[in-house]
């Protein structure tokens, strides 16, 4: 199981940087997404994967599932939400201004391979 | 208390002049000279004490933990300078106040003198390594402002830069190696550090540490090969010239080499390094000084061959050489400012200081001609004046010295050579400016200058002379003193006396007195030789140096920074998986000693839809929706994990941010090009693929290697103090709005400024609205399905009502503010996706923004709240509410920054996908006017 759960986020963390390394805004945003969401399972996974864990404290519950992962995990996807929010509205606002939707902000919306 | 008193006065004298103004000048002076003088009586109030063996000091702590004190010391080598920097200052204002033109700014110039005192006072007082360094610092910034204080001069501008430049990177040489030293020793206090050499010298730090320490000396006091720039500091008003050059701010290395002496002197080490610079410098200076035709520049170079002298003493390892060089840097500056004044009179009296153009002045200036010849004639060493002192005890130094071994002889023979072409320049300064028929082409017909301008002249060749004729009796107590002070053992006795019998030393003297006047007559010979060089302009080196740095600069950054993205993203990655990839590759195996839990087919499909999604969201990117769908189905799939383990709030707020995310995408997709263009290379693609795999890998190892080993984690406290702590008993809910409530204050904060951000920068955004798909098919005439309108409108007070429920029970079950906030979000955004943004505003006719801002409010202020009942930020409280006719009612105040948390999601996530919605409406009017 360990296995299994590691390597998905292993394929997720690749699609997710594949896509990031586009040279068009919008497969970048969707790569930051994507990675995100490998993030957020690797974060988690760090208190380990716990099967029919209590959530809540009770007197009957047995084992609990680390809560502290969760926490941080919590916020992190909200802030992940607004992080993808605020640079799709920026991929927006440079088509808008500039023309493009190339990420190094090239003018002529023609293809170009940058020079790196 | 005095102590204090000599540093402050100065520093305080340096605001006096401002009071002053350019026309009252004599006002301007007296303001000034005020507090030096105060400063020089309370010195001469301690002298006594000094010279009997006392050394006063004081400290205040003043930065604890990084050993900075604002510590002094006055022992006599720093009485020693302090009387120079006063009684020298004291003279260069009353000089100045004659010497500077209706034109200059006299209050600026003393206010910028004063500080350059109060940093050089600071400097031989100081007590404490970094205070030294910081005062240090202080005189290479006044310097700069003194020497480019006529700043119209494109001369004095570059001239000032670069003296700035070398003793500032000196500097901060310097304080590598006190930092250094401070390590060794263990601490910055002065005393400590000169009582340790043994542990210094034996460190293997020591090394590196006396190269930084000699950096910073050597570049201040212009040693070879740091030399070049004094003559250009030439620039300088001439007073500044007579203090800054003669007694103070070039003598701040040599006296960093006296005061280390004690801490870093006597290795092998420091006698090559040390003495044979100053061997080189002093032949160097001295050369110079005969070749050179200006007034100013000769001297600049003769400053710079006799700081080479006191260098060479000091690196001797020899304690009467010390002594020898203490005298000399005593005996330099009186003789050296009361030059440079004389060459300022001139420059002031006849408009040139050119020695081609200038001859036979003694008609003109009798005073000045004599009290030059005298200085002149100190400076050449010739008996019965100061000069000849100390030059005669360091040719018999030279003798003694263990240098070079079998080659000893080389030294004494080498400074004989510099004292003949000190004797030589010397000659010349005098017989070419005073003497040797009538001067030509001068601009004016000089005439002697005004009487205060040469009395500071007066006053300096008088010492000469009384120092030169009563040596044991002016200057064995204060040398004795400051010897002490630079010395681990006491000063040798020191026996001052003009004559000492026939001896070796006197033989060089006499040789060098004849030998500079055979140099002198044969002078022109040795300018023959000299013009077979090609000149070279320091300043023009230096500026194209300058040049050549900052271009290579910018093309770093050009290279570095060149606008790519991709490639930025590119280097983080990388250093990414360097730095992780080390740390994998430093543990044994990559599977830990827990063991494998078994999986369930129900996950092997959940996991195998997952990797699918995930891989076709990256290869079918190009068709951006499909790649959008498949992105949806991941985060769909990461909710089922969540609650798959045991954590059924995540998987809520996943499930949440997931719709909201999609919608939000969708809706940008719309104003983006639906399908990417295909353009990266094969080589491109490789690369990336390798790298995304290369990452992936890394990630995959990591994460594995962590979920098979043990974990030790803080959790259990959280556990435990859940319910007695924070009186819930979610403890995931717990721990976001109470044990870190600060964290999630921050985080709320953060997504308020994103939804901020987001608003402005949708403002007055025009974009190209399509009226058709990628594959030319217009959009849906339909404006909004029917079905949906109703079904939503029939859900919003249900979905509603469930975050309402969700928040309530937030603290207890599984549910919160963030995930009732979200679901608030989806239920609103629900009515504006079933019936259009206008017909939405009409109904929800309020801004999100202040809901957002307010949101944080209330969660910053239920922190502050805790204040009030003094507790500290963000102490929860519960159960201790007491409502009148209600009764008690278990309520924890976290309730209240949970509502301030759902206010700011919701107002922020309303705030993104209204404010985008709006776009859509904007453009969609003037489309319809189009069509009509």
């Amino acid at each position: 199981m360990e296995a299994l759960f590691a390597t998905t986020t292993g394929i997720l963390a690749a699609s997710g940087l594949y896509l990031a390394l586009r040279g068009r805004t919008f497969p970048v945003v969707v790569g930051l997404t994507l990675l995100s969401y490998a993030v957020n399972l690797f974060l988690f996974s760090t208190g380990g994967l716990t099967t029919d864990g209590a959530a809540v404290i009770s007197d009957g519950a047995g084992k609990y599932a680390d809560p502290l992962p969760q926490a941080l995990v919590l916020t992190a996807i909200v802030i992940g939400f607004a992080m993808t929010a605020f640079s799709v509205i920026l991929a927006m606002r440079v088509r808008g201004d500039v023309g493009s939707d190339h990420v190094n902000g090239n003018r002529v919306d023609e293809p170009r391979e940058d020079k790196s | 208390m005095s102590l204090l008193l000599i540093v402050l006065l100065p520093l305080l004298g340096s605001l006096l002049p401002l009071l002053g103004s350019n026309q009252r000048r004599h006002q301007c002076a007296l303001l000034t000279a005020v507090m030096p003088l105060i400063a020089l009586l309370v010195t001469l109030r301690e002298t006594p004490g000094v010279l009997a063996g006392d050394v006063p000091r004081l400290a205040f702590s003043w930065v604890p933990a990084l050993g900075l004190d604002l510590a002094l010391r006055l022992d006599g080598l720093s009485l020693l300078f302090v009387l120079l920097i006063l009684g020298i200052g004291l003279l260069i204002i009353l000089y100045a106040r004659h010497y500077l033109a209706e034109a200059d700014n006299m209050p600026r110039f003393y206010a910028y003198l004063m500080l350059f005192m109060t940093s050089m006072l600071g400097i031989v007082m100081a007590d404490n390594l970094i205070l030294l360094w910081m005062f240090w610092e202080l005189t290479s910034l006044s310097s700069f402002l003194l020497i480019g204080f006529w700043s119209h001069q494109s001369a004095a501008r570059k001239g000032a830069r670069m003296a700035l430049a070398v003793t500032g990177m000196g500097g901060l040489a310097l304080l590598a190696g006190f930092i250094l030293i401070g390590q060794i020793v263990g601490s910055f206090d002065m005393q400590t550090v000169l009582d340790s050499r043994d542990v210094i010298l034996a460190d293997p730090r020591y090394l590196p540490a006396l190269l930084l320490v000699l950096l910073g000396a050597f570049t201040k006091s212009a040693q070879f090969p740091f030399q070049f720039w004094l003559p250009q500091a030439m620039a300088a008003p001439t007073p500044v010239s007579a203090f800054l050059h003669s007694a103070t701010m070039v003598k701040a290395g040599v006296f960093l080499l006296a005061r280390l002496h004690p801490a870093l002197a006597g290795s092998q080490e420091w006698l090559y390094l040390v003495s044979l610079t100053g061997l080189v410098t002093m032949l160097f200076g001295a050369y110079f000084a005969l070749i050179k035709l200006d007034l100013k520049t000769i001297l600049a170079y003769s400053t710079v061959s006799h700081l080479g002298l006191i260098t060479m003493l000091f690196g001797l390892n020899s304690q009467m050489a010390v002594v020898a060089g203490i005298f000399h840097i005593l005996n330099h500056a009186t003789f050296k400012a009361a030059l440079f004044m004389t060459a300022g009179i001139i420059d002031h009296e006849c408009g040139t200081r050119d020695i081609r153009k200038l001859k036979g002045l003694w008609r003109y200036m009798p005073m000045t001609t004599a009290l030059a010849t005298i200085t002149a004639a100190a400076m050449a060493g010739f008996p019965l004046l100061n000069g000849f002192l100390s030059k005669e005890m360091m040719l018999a130094e030279t003798l003694e010295t263990p240098l070079l071994g079998g080659l000893a002889w080389l030294i004494p023979a080498l400074a004989t050579i510099g004292s003949i072409l000190a004797a030589a320049y010397s000659l010349r300064y005098v017989r070419n400016t005073f003497f040797d028929g009538k001067p030509r082409e001068l601009e004016k017909t000089p005439h002697e200058a005004p009487f205060p301008m040469r009395l500071p002249v007066l006053v300096l060749a008088i010492v000469c002379i009384i120092v030169g004729l009563f040596p044991a009796f002016i200057a064995t107590g204060l040398l004795t003193a400051a010897a002490n002070a630079a010395l681990t053992m006491p000063a040798p006795e020191l026996h001052l006396s003009i004559w000492h019998g026939f001896n070796l030393p006197l033989l060089m003297s006499a040789i060098a007195l004849v030998g500079g006047l055979m140099v002198y007559v044969l002078r022109q010979h040795l300018f023959t030789f000299h013009r077979q060089f090609p000149s070279r302009d320091s300043l023009a080196i230096f500026e194209g140096a300058v040049q050549r740095l900052v271009r290579f600069t910018q093309w770093s950054i050009d290279t570095l920074e060149n606008g790519s993205l991709q490639r930025y993203m590119l280097w983080v990655v990388i250093s990414a998986l360097v730095v992780s990839g080390m740390s994998l590759m430093g543990i044994e195996t990559l599977k830990g000693e827990l063991a494998i839990q078994e999986a369930d087919p129900l996950l092997i499909v959940g996991a195998a839809i997952t990797c699918f999604a995930g891989l076709a969201t990256a290869f079918l990117h190009r068709r951006r929706l499909i790649s959008l769908i498949m992105l949806s189905v991941v985060g769909l799939m990461a909710s089922l994990a969540f609650a798959r383990f045991s954590a059924p709030d995540l998987a809520l707020t996943q499930l949440a941010v997931e719709v909201v995310t999609v919608i939000l995408l969708m809706l940008a997709l719309f104003f983006l090009p639906q399908k990417t263009p295909k353009e990266s290379s094969a080589s491109r693609i490789v690369r990336d693929v390798l790298m995304a795999a290369g990452f992936g890998g890394v990630v995959a190892s990591l994460n594995y290697a962590l979920l098979t080993r043990p974990l030790n984690s803080i959790s259990d406290y959280f556990l435990e103090h859940s319910v007695p702590g924070g009186g819930g008993h979610n403890v995931v809910n717990v721990i976001l709005v109470d044990f870190r409530g600060f964290d999630t204050l921050g985080e709320i904060t953060v997504l308020c400024i994103a939804g901020i951000g987001i608003y402005k920068l949708l403002n007055r955004l025009r974009l190209f609205m399509p009226s058709s798909d990628s594959e030319g098919r217009p959009w849906s005439p339909d404006r909004y399905p029917m079905i949906l309108a109703s079904v939503s409108q029939s859900l919003l007070p249900m979905a509603l009502l469930v975050s309402v429920f969700i928040f309530l029970r937030g603290h207890n079950a599984p549910g919160g503010g963030f995930i009732a906030g979200l679901v608030t979000a989806v239920a609103l955004i629900l009515m504006y996706i079933a019936h259009g943004v206008e017909w939405a505003q009409q109904r929800l006719s309020f801004q999100y923004q202040p809901i957002a801002v307010a949101g944080v409010a209330i969660a910053a202020l239920t922190g502050v709240g805790s204040w009030v009942f003094g507790y500290p930020f963000l102490t929860s409280a519960f159960g201790h509410f007491h409502i009148p006719l209600i009764g008690d009612v278990e309520l924890a105040t976290a309730m209240l920054f949970d509502l301030g948390v759902y206010l700011t999601v919701v107002g922020a996530t309303l705030m993104i996908l209204a404010n985008l919605g709006k776009v859509t409406t904007s453009h969609r009017p003037s489309k319809q006017k189009e069509k009509a």
